[in-house]
């Protein structure tokens, strides 16, 4: 169906796989997928580096958004052509921390050229709707609630290979119909570009993202309801709650 | 052996549950324990370790705040606080992280013998949980050295 959508990524290999029924297990990707991790907290820290090395991805993490920007190059006006170099899949970040808050991060990340394709993903232990929205209205891919789960990490790694996944009648529309040489110029362009987040929660609720999930074939992560209050809820409508 | 192995991890067993039970600790915790795996055997052990430390530098941060003759900066403590729960929270220390919310309603009331009280509470009960997972972590001990399996126990 929609994997059409997938023709010019990196991910193409992995493709063959999606025919073949019942996925026992993750599938690999041709590059390792690359977080960057922003927290705080030192027991946040290790516990999220943790959740994402065992999804099989290369992690660095950060104490602070300050430092989040000089590791992507960000933290002065040069624009560097090593930063072709730096490939970046995704950026998690915490809220609420001092000096510079995952919201700020969030939009200095969009502002850029190099990076604002990439996706950024908020995480906050506090579920505050008017919060939410602005980050997803900012750009946010996703809003994990916190303490994050392994569920909740593994849901997220498909944000980075949906292109391959979407082929079972999931209803989540791809973001990758738009031309990718518009984007970064590293292999990043497995990276959705700017998605209103309406879309990227277009699938009704109700159905389990596991179905179509071939990434993940344990039942501890299938997303029950109240382990996604935050997506379940932005896919209501505002007023509903 | 094979009856101290069964012996060892029938109290490992009950324990462990009791932890649960008693609200020591709550999900979170068991989604810790999916994160530990034979590469990584310690990892549960490892991160309550860092929380313990955690626990005990913002608790000195919320007892120096709170002490200050003159006026208290209860944003101050709330800071720590909050720092507080979210590791609580992250490990899955069930009653700790209880004791931050309680502590954070105080703060933001600039209540100063509920803040003072919390403080103590809280002391209190991360000792008390440190104790008890020492137990517990000894317990595991016990079944590998006596060549068993530790059990898995998902309350």
């Amino acid at each position: 169906m929609a994997s059409d959508g997938g023709v010019s990524c990196l991910r193409r290999p992995e493709m063959m796989n999606v025919g073949i029924g019942g996925m026992e297990h993750p599938l690999l990707d041709v590059d390792e997928v690359h977080v960057l991790a922003v927290d705080d907290s030192l027991v946040d820290r290790i516990v999220i580096e943790r959740l994402l090395r065992i999804t099989s991805c290369k992690v660095t993490a950060v104490d602070s958004g300050w430092r989040a920007l000089e590791f992507l190059g960000l933290d002065n006006e040069k624009a560097s052509a090593e930063l072709d170099r730096l490939k970046v899949d995704l950026i998690i970040t915490d809220y609420c921390m001092p000096g510079m808050t995952g919201y700020e991060l969030l939009k200095k990340i969009k502002e850029s050229s190099s990076f604002r394709q990439v996706p950024v993903v908020i995480m906050s232990s506090e579920n505050v709707i008017t919060r939410i929205d602005r980050c997803l209205e900012e750009g946010a891919e996703d809003f994990l609630l916190k303490p994050v789960k392994l569920a909740d990490v593994k849901r997220l790694r498909n944000y980075l290979t949906r292109d391959v996944k979407l082929s079972n009648g999931n209803k989540r529309k791809l973001p990758e119909d738009s031309p990718p040489s518009t984007l970064s110029p590293d292999s990043s362009d497995s990276s959705p570009s700017p998605l209103s987040p309406v879309e990227i929660f277009s699938s009704p609720p109700s159905s389990p993202i596991d179905d179509d999930n071939v990434l993940t074939s344990s039942p501890e992560s299938s997303p029950s309801p109240e382990e996604t209050p935050v997506r379940r809820q932005k896919m209501r409508s505002p007023g509903l709650d | 052996m094979d009856a101290l192995v069964a012996q060892l991890q029938m109290q490992y067993r009950n324990y462990t549950a009791s932890l649960y039970q008693q609200g020591f600790l709550d999900d979170q915790f068991t989604e810790l324990k999916k994160l530990q795996d034979d590469a990584s055997p310690d990892f549960v052990a490892e991160v309550l370790s860092l929380f313990f430390e955690d626990c005990v530098k913002l608790i000195g941060n919320m007892a120096r705040a709170l002490d200050q003759t003159g006026t208290v900066d209860f944003s101050q403590v709330g800071a720590s606080v909050h720092q507080l729960k979210g590791s609580s929270s992250s490990v899955g220390a069930k009653r700790v992280k209880g004791l931050c919310v309680t502590f954070k309603e105080y703060c933001e009331a600039n209540n100063y013998e509920g803040c003072v009280r919390c403080l103590q509470q809280i002391d209190i009960e991360y000792k008390a949980l440190k104790t008890k997972l020492q137990d517990m972590f000894n317990l595991e001990k016990q079944i590998v050295q006596a060549g068993g399996k530790v059990p898995q126990v998902d309350n």
